[in-house]
C-alpha cells in the first residue's frame, strides 16, 4: 500500500449561501483546492455528501460536480455515511491512491441545507437515525443527543455550564477563521441563557443548519513534493459502525465506533493519543465533543466536560479542539464537515492557521460522526 | 431611465388618522412561556376580542375624515392594504366604505403585498387623484398580524393601522407628495400559502437579501431621482418589523437617530405589518412643522419597497388636533398575560 499525502486544500466560507447552488459551491471549493495543489486535472473524484436528494432534490453528485468542474470522463462517485460522509470520502480517496489505482484524487465535501424549511431539514437529518424505531417515533437527533447528555450529567455530575465551555471555545476560535459561519466571541452566560431545544440541550449546545463545501487533493507521498513544499501525510485512517438505534447499545455513554475507528487509525499511523497535537472532534452537540475526548483516549471516561471547563481545550491547552471553530462556530454543513476538518488540520500542520495556530504541531486527528455515533471516521494527519 | 413616480397634478394628504388597540403584551411575557430571552422589542399591541382589520381600519378612517373635514360621499375610492383580511373572499374596504358613509359611488378593493400593502394603496390613490379621476381617495394600511406560537414572529406581530385621504395639493392638504419610487423583486423571504393560518419566513434570509436590499435601494432610488441627500430630510420612517432593522437601514443610508426615532414605534407597539409605516408617518405628522420634509419607506415581503418624499404644509397646525393623536393610542394601554393574549388571538382551538 502506498503512502498518501494531501497536496492541496480549498474551501468556501460556511454560511447561508442563498444565492449559490450546491454545484457552484462544490466546484468553487474543488477549484480552490486544485489551484492550491497546482493541478488542472485529477484521476478520480469522491464527493462527500449526506442528503442532497432531500435538501435540494439532486443526486448523482459525482457526475454533477465532475461535469461542472470540467474534469472530463473520470470516475466520480458520491460517498454517503450520514454526517460522516466527508470523513468517509477522504478515506475512499485515500484508498484509491494507496492502492495504486489513481495518482491524483480529488475529494470534495458539500452540503446545501438552507434551501430546506427548518423542520424539513431536521427530518432529513433524522433519516440517518433508525427510521422505524427512532424517526417515526419523533426522536430527532437533538432529542437523542439530549437523552445522552442528561444521562452523562447524571452519571458523571457534569453541569450545563461545563458543556457551555465547548461553545465558548468554538466561538473564540471561529472568530479568527475567515471560513467560519459564526465569528462572534461569546461568554459562558450567553450559552447558558440560550433557550432549551430539548432539555438539557440548549441552542448553544448545538451546531447550526448551514451551507458549505471543502475539498482536498491527494497524491502518493513519494510524488507529493512535485506539487508542494508542504505535503501532509494521511498517516492513518479508521472507520467503524455501531448499532444504528441508540436504544440497542449496551453502553450509552461510550461510542464504540469512535473507540474502534480510532484504534485502527492509531495503529495504522503508529501513534498514540499522547502524540496528537491537534484534535478536530465532531461537536455537532457539546455532549459529542465531551464523549469524543474520552473515547479517542485523551481523557478518562467522565472527564470530557470537566477538561473543557478547566480551559484545557483551548488552542494552547493540553487538548486543543475546535481549533478553527468546530462544528459549532465554523459550521456543520453535514456531508462537508469531515472535509472541512481535514482542511483545517492541514492548515494547522502547515503552520497556516493564523491566530489559532497550535504551537508547532506534528500530528492532527479528525473525528467525524454519522448518526448518533453509529458511523464514525477517524483520520490522522502528519507533517512530513 | 426615469424612475420617479409623479402624477400630472400634485397631490397631498387631506386627512390622516391612526388607530392602535389598547391591549399590550410584553415580549418578556411571551418569552416566559417559550423559554426565550433577548427580545426584538419591548411590547406589542394586541387586538381586543372583537377587533379585527376591518374595525381598526374603520377607526383609522374615521380619524382621517375628522382631519380631512370632507363629506365622505366625495371619496371615490377606498383601498385597504392588509394581510389579515377578516374574509378570504369579500373586501374589507367595502365594510369601511359602508361604515364611514362613503357608499355607493366609489371604487373599493383590498391590496395584498405583505407589509407593503398599505403603501401600495397610497401609491394607487396618488395616481387616482393625480390623474383627476377622483377628487379624493382613501388609502389604509392595517393588520392584526399573526405569529406562529413560539416563532420569532410572535414576539413582534402586532395590530394597528392608519388611513390617509389623498386629494389634490391645496391649502387643505397637511403634506404633499414630491414623488415616489417603487422597487420590487421576486424574493421569497416570508409567505403564507392558501389555507395556512400562520406565515412562514426564511429566518436570516429576511434581512440582507430581503429587507435591507429593498429598503436601501428604494430610498436611494428616490433620493437620487429627487437630487436629495439625508441632510434634506427632517424625518425618516422605515418599515419596522423590529427596532434593529430600521435603525440599521438608517445608519447605512446616513440618517441620524434623531430623524428616525419619532416615527419608530415598533419597540412599543410591535410590527403592525401593512400599517407599520402609515402609523409611523402619522406619529411624525402629529409633531412635524410646516416645511419639514419626511422620507417614507415601506417594505413588504415577497418583496418590495415603496419610497415617498412628503413635505409638511401649514394646514397641519390646525388639523392635527381634530382627532386623537398616535401617541394618545400608544399611551392608552392595558397589559395582558399570555393566557389572555392567546384568547384574544384565538390560539385556543375549542
Amino acid at each position: 500500500m502506498r503512502k498518501v499525502a494531501i497536496i492541496g486544500v480549498g474551501a468556501i466560507p460556511v454560511g447561508e449561501h442563498w444565492g449559490t447552488s450546491l454545484r457552484d459551491m462544490a466546484v468553487e471549493a474543488l477549484l480552490n483546492a486544485m489551484d492550491d495543489a497546482g493541478v488542472d486535472k485529477v484521476d478520480s473524484l469522491y464527493v462527500g455528501n449526506m442528503a442532497s436528494g432531500s435538501f435540494v432534490e439532486q443526486e448523482n453528485l459525482g457526475t454533477l460536480i465532475a461535469d461542472f468542474a470540467g474534469l472530463g470522463h473520470i470516475p466520480a462517485v458520491k460517498i454517503e455515511a450520514a454526517c460522516a460522509s466527508g470523513g468517509a470520502a477522504v478515506q475512499e480517496g485515500f484508498k484509491a491512491v494507496a492502492s495504486g489505482l489513481d495518482d491524483i484524487v480529488a475529494v470534495v465535501g458539500v452540503e446545501k441545507m438552507t434551501d430546506a424549511w427548518p423542520t424539513d431539514a431536521t427530518r432529513y437529518l433524522a433519516y440517518a437515525s433508525d427510521a422505524e424505531y427512532e424517526l417515526f417515533n419523533g426522536a430527532s437527533f437533538v432529542a437523542l443527543n439530549a437523552l445522552v447528555m442528561r444521562l452523562y450529567m447524571k452519571e458523571f455530575g457534569a453541569t450545563e455550564e461545563d458543556f457551555a465551555h465547548f461553545a465558548v471555545n468554538a466561538h473564540k476560535n471561529g472568530a479568527n477563521n475567515p471560513y467560519a459561519m459564526f465569528k462572534k466571541v461569546i461568554k459562558v452566560e450567553t450559552a447558558l441563557r440560550s433557550p432549551y431545544i430539548a432539555d438539557p440541550l440548549k441552542l448553544f449546545d448545538a451546531s447550526s443548519v448551514c451551507d458549505g463545501a471543502a475539498a482536498v487533493i491527494l497524491a502518493p507521498l513519494d510524488k507529493a513534493k512535485e506539487f508542494t513544499d508542504t505535503p501532509i501525510e494521511i498517516a492513518g485512517i479508521g472507520r467503524a459502525v455501531d448499532t444504528i438505534n441508540l436504544a440497542n447499545r449496551r453502553e450509552l455513554l461510550r461510542l464504540r465506533a469512535t473507540i474502534e475507528a480510532s484504534r485502527r487509525a492509531y495503529k495504522m499511523a503508529g501513534v498514540e493519543p499522547k502524540d496528537i497535537d491537534v484534535i478536530e472532534v465532531h461537536d455537532a452537540f457539546t455532549i459529542m465533543a465531551a464523549m469524543a475526548l474520552e473515547d479517542l483516549g485523551f481523557v478518562p471516561k467522565g472527564q470530557g466536560a470537566k477538561v473543557a471547563s478547566e480551559g484545557q481545550i483551548a488552542v494552547d491547552g493540553d487538548y486543543p479542539i475546535q481549533t478553527m471553530g468546530g462544528l459549532k462556530a465554523r459550521g456543520h454543513p453535514v456531508g462537508a464537515t469531515g472535509v472541512y476538518q481535514t482542511v483545517e488540520a492541514v492548515w494547522q500542520l502547515r503552520i497556516d492557521a493564523g491566530k489559532n495556530q497550535v504551537p508547532d504541531p506534528e500530528i492532527a486527528l479528525t473525528q467525524n460522526i454519522g448518526g448518533t455515533g453509529s458511523n464514525i471516521t477517524v483520520n490522522i494527519l502528519r507533517r512530513v | 431611465m426615469k424612475r420617479l413616480l409623479k402624477p400630472i397634478k400634485d397631490v397631498g394628504i387631506v386627512g390622516y388618522g391612526a388607530y392602535i388597540p389598547m391591549y399590550r403584551i410584553k415580549d418578556e411575557e411571551i418569552g416566559r412561556v417559550w423559554g426565550a430571552n433577548g427580545f426584538p422589542i419591548q411590547e406589542k399591541s394586541v387586538p381586543g376580542i372583537d377587533e379585527d382589520a376591518a374595525t381598526i381600519a374603520i377607526e383609522a378612517a374615521r380619524n382621517a375624515l375628522k382631519r380631512a373635514k370632507i363629506n365622505p360621499q366625495e371619496i371615490r375610492a377606498i383601498w385597504t392594504g392588509t394581510e389579515s383580511k377578516p374574509y378570504a373572499v369579500k373586501p374589507t374596504s367595502t365594510i369601511v366604505a359602508q361604515a364611514i358613509g362613503a357608499t355607493p359611488d366609489l371604487d373599493a378593493a383590498d391590496f395584498e403585498f405583505a407589509c407593503k400593502a398599505g403603501t401600495e394603496a397610497v401609491q394607487t390613490a396618488i395616481g387616482f387623484v393625480g390623474s383627476r379621476m377622483a377628487k379624493y381617495a382613501m388609502a389604509i394600511g392595517v393588520d392584526t398580524a399573526q405569529g406562529r406560537p413560539g416563532d420569532h414572529l410572535e414576539f413582534t406581530a402586532a395590530a394597528g393601522g392608519a388611513a390617509y385621504i389623498i386629494g389634490e395639493k391645496s391649502d387643505e392638504t397637511v403634506a404633499y407628495f414630491e414623488g415616489s419610487y417603487s422597487y420590487v423583486t421576486d424574493t421569497p423571504d416570508f409567505w403564507r400559502r392558501q389555507h395556512e393560518h400562520y406565515p412562514r419566513h426564511g429566518n436570516r434570509f429576511t434581512g440582507e437579501p430581503a429587507y435591507f436590499r429593498h429598503v436601501i435601494n428604494a430610498a436611494k432610488g428616490l433620493m437620487e431621482e429627487l437630487g436629495y441627500t439625508p441632510n434634506d430630510f427632517d424625518y425618516a420612517v422605515f418599515h419596522q418589523p423590529n427596532v434593529k432593522f430600521p435603525l440599521t437601514a438608517a445608519k447605512i443610508l446616513g440618517f441620524p437617530m434623531e430623524k428616525v426615532k419619532p416615527g419608530l414605534l415598533s419597540g412599543i407597539i410591535g410590527n403592525t405589518y401593512a400599517g407599520a409605516t402609515l402609523v409611523g408617518i402619522s406619529a411624525v405628522l402629529d409633531i412635524a412643522k410646516p416645511g419639514e420634509r419626511i422620507l417614507w419607506v415601506s417594505f413588504g415581503s415577497g418583496a418590495g419597497s415603496d419610497a415617498f418624499s412628503i413635505v409638511v404644509q401649514d394646514a397641519i397646525e390646525e388639523k392635527r388636533d381634530l382627532a386623537p393623536k398616535t401617541w394618545d393610542y400608544i399611551n392608552r394601554k392595558k397589559y395582558i398575560d399570555y393566557a389572555l393574549y392567546a384568547k384574544h388571538r384565538r390560539k385556543y382551538i375549542i
